[in-house]
């Protein structure tokens, strides 16, 4: 990798993270703008989860990481602490991987 | 997609302990992302530098996924940026848990990723928030760092990472971030319309642009649910009258049953 690669790219990623918290957010927030900012992390943590789940590229899977989303999902709805939730949900991927395997 | 039921409102994750755990557990990630990047011939100062400086996880292993795969230094640019695009939208939400002062927010900019966000949005008040915040992403900055090192150091001792579920640690973090705001209707309705459109999305366009995609919900969720049609959300800056962390019954929309 080439640094005229990293460069440009730590300064795009820097960028992004500026315009949006001290450009964009330098304004207070008022009626229907703030009720859809309220919202961008329900969206965009669902949206991951999906993505990272069920994602492989630009193709759609199903493999042992919807077993663990399954296993993350009881351990939430049982509200286990954050840490055991995520060990349980990385054991079962990895069991079912090797168990598929 | 993990939907609690509604009669069983989620605890809210103490803002400390949720940004040490992922601090903890980003540190293990980190480590494969040093592993994975000299494996494609990255150096160990090159690996260390994208993580101090780049620091948004998905764009760097795009780099490392498109570069091992043979790609060029464009198209490894394209996908990372398209990655860390979503930090743009996160600047509005954290924005509200702190003063203004365009010196410091220059230097907390860079904190501004999934976890930090996900962290301080899932409290009820800006205060916890903004502690949530700053924890999370301070500790992540700080382990992020130091298991690159290790692991691009430590070179390819450890083998194929996803033996071991590494892959199910963001996706299970993000769910137990999700979940406090599934206690309200709109939070429900955003959370399912955008996984929808992430996923239909997923084939169409270029990696990154799905999660774009799916925060263009949030914009009919908003008109057609308005503001006060139920209780407070999380991360509303407005509660503060609210200490206890164990959600309170006005979270509970009684119309809400699925």
């Amino acid at each position: 990798m080439s640094w005229s690669l990293l460069i440009p790219l730590a300064a795009a990623a820097y960028g992004f993270k500026v315009v949006g918290f001290v450009v964009l957010g330098r304004h207070p927030l008022h009626g229907p703008v703030e009720w859809m900012v309220e919202l961008i992390p329900a969206a965009l943590l669902s949206a991951l989860v999906a993505v990272q789940t069920f994602g492989d590229g630009r193709s759609l899977t199903l493999d042992a990481r919807a077993v663990g989303l399954a296993v993350t999902g009881v351990a939430v709805w049982r509200r286990l602490p954050f840490f055991v939730v995520i060990v349980l949900a990385a054991a079962a991927t990895a069991i079912t991987r090797a168990i598929a395997n | 997609m993990t939907i609690a039921p509604v009669d069983s409102p989620d605890p809210i994750p103490d803002p400390t302990r949720a940004g040490v755990v992922l601090a903890l557990a980003v540190a293990v990630v980190g480590l494969t992302f040093g592993v994975l990047a000299r494996s494609i011939g990255i150096t160990v100062v090159q690996a260390c530098a994208m993580s101090l400086l780049v620091f948004t996880g998905a764009s760097q292993f795009a780099v490392v996924s498109v570069l091992g795969g043979g790609g060029s230094a464009w198209a490894a640019f394209g996908a990372a940026a398209l990655l860390a695009a979503r930090n743009t939208l996160y600047g509005p939400v954290v924005s509200r848990w702190f003063p203004p002062g365009i010196a410091r927010r220059l230097v907390i900019a860079q904190l501004v990723i999934d976890e930090s966000t996900g962290v301080g949005a899932a409290q009820h008040d800006a205060t916890r928030a903004r502690r949530g915040f700053l924890v999370t992403g301070i500790g992540i900055f700080i382990t992020w760092n130091l298991s690159t090192l290790a692991g691009s150091l430590l070179g390819d001792e450890i083998g194929d990472p996803n033996r071991w579920g590494l892959d199910a640690v963001f996706p299970a973090s993000f769910a137990v971030l999700l979940a406090p705001h599934l206690r309200t209707v709109r939070g429900r309705w955003a959370a399912i319309l955008a996984a929808a459109v992430a996923l239909v999305t997923t084939p169409l366009v270029p990696v990154g642009a799905p999660i774009l995609l799916a925060a263009l919900v949030v914009v009919p969720v908003a008109m057609v649910g308005g503001r006060h049609t139920e209780g407070d959300d999380p991360g509303n800056g407005d509660d503060t009258g609210n200490g206890d962390d164990t959600g309170n019954g006005a979270d509970i929309d009684p119309g809400g049953q699925p």
